[in-house]
């Protein structure tokens, strides 16, 4: 209980200097977000004003205060781009965002750890080098040319969906999923590649150990001593990577969304930036750290719960 | 067949290394009668935990048993299904290991991995699993078995890690028990500890034991025999007391003068000269000559021939 | 255990005994321990040659093409041509032309001296951040460590195209503006292993004499620690080049990496994406480019890693 207090607190500064550090980015950028949300015929009244209204006169600590306040009260200022304030604009883009990534990791989850766990009980096979280079293939496509290949050959080739159009889950949730399921596998290619690999050498590595000799030497099968013994030591030793893998998916989700023109925040984030609408860039980076701290948590639940030597330890 | 529980015949474990074959253990014999200890003695490298792994079929994929045979309560070992294999182990035949920190599952409870053996072995309940769980860790010597069960391997020393792998080992009473260098790794009074427990349980429940050692000390304390292993060859064989009285080999000589004893307090310990061979290395017939006092062209050139001392006593030397 | 320099090891190997230098136990070793490794026999894929063959001969192709792109390339580059427009590869046009008509062999062999150039010095530039970090962290310790490292690894949990986008947003736009958007990146993991090579390598007996014999703490760092880092610097910076590569494309194709009319490979798939209806080839050259690239620089990496570090 004592470590979890601990690690909430850790959660909380790491946000505040987050917080204080993008701040702070965008606010020595040159430029006036005054200038630009108005254009060049302002008049010096105008300008005035409105940086009066936007708190731009204030000294950067208190301006700082403000945007955190207003953070916490779920008003992250006004977008210069779309002039509306970005938490209308963040409206059902996060929730789409959050699917696209989940349905990502089930299927790197899915299929990343029995494919390992496959791969690593053929060693020493030609089966071995067909399967490296297959992994070795997956991690070297990026994944907006897969996803042009997969718009290619199942949008205009086969038809199994309409390239560019997005329906929304109210609409039609089947059609939804359909037109999420494959930027889902865009995105969950290469991170699918990754996981198996390091699955792949865990559980090598675990079957190496001493302690399957002695399920041997007690007479466990070899499914006992794989499903029992090894996967769960092997799965153990890579929970930590999971950290990893979720920022790779946002990574990937951010150019992908793109590429299937899915309304996510991904796609809004490339677009403000694209504008220099700093306040909306700043507020999704802000969105995505706390998503990213918090999946950080949980992997440290996680590996709390799983394994008992950590357990003690703290 | 009646008396002996293990009878392993012209047994050759071979190492397969680049392309090239080992012989690790050379065409050795010897038999444990029911209910015996007995031990193999020898330095590290010479090919007793080998002899022991094979046993279990514990062996890696590179190393193989390509000749002789391995009784063992009147089946071979050499020729028995995979399924056959899993019965033995664990039921009739267990073992403990040199690593005591690294050989239990670091994610299982106590409880479930001494239980296992049970799960695997028969059908019995959940009660009774569990009831003799408790009776195995007691009589291992773990001082709160009912504490233990609920405990992780990282909780526990490495000498109640070593009584963990004895409870494993005997909870199913099987009739064979090797014990593969069990007290190594363990400090001198806890070794203690567990050589008496050896012995208990060898009295209480009439379990062979094999216990091997490169420590002659450890196994003048409980065995009746040993067989001293060189090179992949046993060199002599007999009863503890004999070979430890009248040692004939030059190795066994050397074995007993590097004990240290009290009488010897500061004077020099003395030494073998020269290390065990690898076993990629070309060997004379008699492994030992290239480092013995004693050897003579003979042993560069002949095989030595057993020679039966008394009827217990056996010996392959030239001398 | 049997060590390298066993001659019983070697002979069974059928190979000359390696020659071990002082001051590098252990890291150059060519034979493999012979009682750790389990397999039979010793192939070239186990001794990572073929993968650094196979890595050397692709990213020869691509550097060749990208050089000679400085003197020829078939078609004009910037050159639009109605009368060939939106083309099917042919013998005269071998991977097809776009919807202007140009020939998308000719713009993808400029695409890669642009994305090898801005991919490479952006590595050499994280690479030379690194070290300098890396050591200073490693032999420094104490709290300057402790906060750098932290800096690195909150760096490195984050989405490394969100710390890009960051970057390019704060930056300004310029020509080059991807390059500094894109070190950062690069120079977490960079950085971390130059500062556990240095941690290794700080105490050891050979660092520890030069010591004594008054050699300068600038002379041990650079002359006696570093190199003896460099062969698993050398594995993740040639891995890097490939993440590099990747993430100078994905930021082209967002059109926020180099900026038109210079073609690059991420753009030239932008544009293929546009006109993906009516000429799918035109993605077929700039995207088997990268791809071969990232394989052929991951090959030697990988062979790097198999051949020095075991």
């Amino acid at each position: 209980m004592r470590y979890f207090v601990k690690k909430v607190g850790i959660l909380l500064l790491t946000l505040v200097v987050i917080s204080i550090v993008t701040f702070w980015l965008f606010h020595i950028v040159p430029g006036d977000p005054a200038a630009s949300m108005l254009g060049t015929s302002a008049s010096q009244e105008q300008l005035e004003d409105l940086r009066k209204e936007l708190g731009l006169d204030q000294p950067l600590p208190t301006q700082y205060m403000n945007w955190i306040k207003g953070a916490v009260k779920g008003d992250f200022g006004t977008s210069i781009m779309y002039k509306k304030p970005v938490a209308k604009l963040l409206k059902g883009k996060l929730s789409v965002t959050l699917i696209l990534g989940a349905m990502a990791l089930a299927i790197v989850i899915l299929i990343g750890i029995p494919l390992g766990v496959f791969t690593a009980g053929r060693k020493h096979a030609v089966s071995e080098q067909i399967l490296n280079m297959l992994n070795l293939l997956g991690i070297s496509f990026p994944g907006f040319f897969l996803s042009i290949l997969l718009i290619w050959v199942f949008g205009l080739v086969l038809h199994w969906f309409t390239p560019g159009r997005f329906v929304t889950f109210s609409r039609n949730p089947a059609g939804f999923f359909r037109s999420m399921i494959f930027p889902a596998i865009a995105i969950a290619i290469p991170q699918t590649c990754i996981l198996s690999k390091y699955i792949r050498s865990a559980v090598i590595e675990e079957i190496r150990a001493d302690y399957v000799r002695t399920a041997r030497s007690k007479g466990s099968t070899k499914n006992r001593i794989m499903y029992v013994h090894v996967l769960k030591n092997a799965i153990v030793s890579v929970v930590p990577l999971i950290g990893m893998i979720v920022s790779g998916i946002f990574s990937g989700s951010i150019v992908i969304e793109q590429v299937f023109g899915i309304p996510g925040i991904g796609r809004l984030l490339i677009a403000s930036v694209t504008s220099r609408d700093y306040p909306t860039v700043q507020t999704l980076v802000m969105y995505i750290a706390i998503l990213i701290l918090v999946v950080n948590f949980i992997v440290d639940i996680l590996i709390q719960i799983l394994d008992p030597r950590i357990r003690i330890a703290q | 067949m009646d008396e002996n529980i293990l009878e392993v015949k012209h047994m050759t474990i071979t190492l397969y290394e680049g392309g090239t074959s080992y012989k690790m253990v050379n065409r050795i014999s010897f038999t444990m009668g029911k209910g015996e200890i007995v031990g193999i003695v020898g330095e590290s490298g010479c090919g007793k935990s080998m002899t022991a792994l094979a046993l279990q079929d514990l062996l890696k994929n590179h190393i193989k048993v390509t000749e002789g045979s391995m009784m063992f309560d009147g089946k071979d070992l050499r020729t028995i299904s995979a399924a056959e294999r899993r019965e033995i182990n664990g039921n009739d035949m267990s073992m403990i290991f040199q690593e005591p920190m690294t050989s239990l599952n670091p994610l299982q409870r106590i409880g479930e991995q001494v239980g296992e053996v049970l799960l695997l072995h028969g059908r019995h309940t959940r009660a009774e699993i569990e009831q003799r769980t408790l009776e195995a860790l007691s009589m291992a010597g773990l001082p709160d078995p009912a504490k233990a069960v609920r405990m992780y391997p990282h909780e526990l020393s490495g000498g109640m890690r070593q009584r963990v792998m004895i409870a494993m080992g005997i909870i199913a009473r099987p009739k064979l028990l090797i014990a593969d260098e069990p007290t190594t790794a363990l400090d001198v009074t806890t070794q203690a500890h567990v050589l008496d427990l050896l012995r208990n349980i060898n009295k209480k429940t009439g379990t062979a034991v094999l216990l091997i050692s490169h420590d002659l000390g450890v196994i003048n304390k409980i065995c009746s025999r040993v067989l001293v292993m060189y090179a992949g060859k046993i060199v002599e064989q007999g009863r503890t007391e004999d070979i430890l009285k009248n040692p004939l080999h030059p190795y066994t000589q050397g074995l007993i003068a590097s004990i240290p004893t009290r009488g010897m307090k500061g004077r020099p310990l003395a030494n073998i000269p020269g290390r065990v061979p690898p076993v990629t290395e070309e060997k004379p017939p008699c492994p030992f000559a290239s480092r013995c006092a004693k050897a003579d062209k003979r042993c560069f050139t002949e095989y030595p021939a057993r020679k039966k001392i008394t009827d217990d006593h056996i010996l392959w030397c030239h001398c | 255990m049997v060590n390298t320099g066993n001659t019983n090891t070697v002979k069974a190997a059928g190979k000359k005994a390696p020659r071990i230098r002082p001051g590098m136990p252990r890291l150059f070793r060519n034979e493999r321990d012979v009682l750790k490794s389990s397999a039979p026999k010793v192939s070239g894929w186990a001794t990572g040659d073929i993968e650094l063959k196979i890595g050397f001969v692709i990213i020869g192709v691509i550097l060749v093409l990208g050089i000679i792109s400085i003197f020829y390339t078939p078609y004009d580059v910037y050159e639009m041509n109605t009368s060939v427009r939106s083309q099917a590869p042919s013998m005269a046009h071998l991977f097809g032309t776009d919807n202007f008509g140009r020939d998308i062999l000719s713009r993808a062999m400029v695409g890669a001296r642009f994305t090898l150039l801005v991919s490479g010095s952006t590595v050499i530039l994280a690479t030379v951040i690194s070290i300098v970090l890396g050591l200073a962290c490693g032999y420094i310790g104490g709290m300057f460590d402790e906060i750098v490292m932290r800096v690195m690894d909150a760096i490195n949990s984050f989405p490394s195209i969100l710390i890009a986008l960051v970057m390019v947003s704060v930056l300004n736009y310029g020509k080059l503006t991807i390059i500094p958007a894109l070190v950062i990146m690069f120079i977490p993991s960079f950085t971390r292993i130059v500062r556990t090579g240095t941690l290794q390598y700080k105490n050891a007996e050979f660092v520890l004499c030069n010591k004594v014999y008054g050699d300068s703490d600038l002379r041990i760092l650079f002359v006696h620690i570093l190199p003896n880092i460099y062969p698993l610097l050398l594995s993740s910076v040639v891995i890097g080049l490939s993440n590099a590569i990747l993430a100078e494309s994905s930021m082209s194709y967002l059109g926020l990496g180099i900026q038109p009319p210079i073609p690059s490979w991420g753009r030239m798939l932008k544009e293929a994406q546009d006109i993906i209806f009516s000429t799918p080839w035109a993605a077929l050259a700039p995207g088997l480019m990268i791809v071969m690239t990232i394989v052929g620089l991951n090959c030697i990496g990988e062979g790097i890693r198999k051949k020095y570090l075991n």
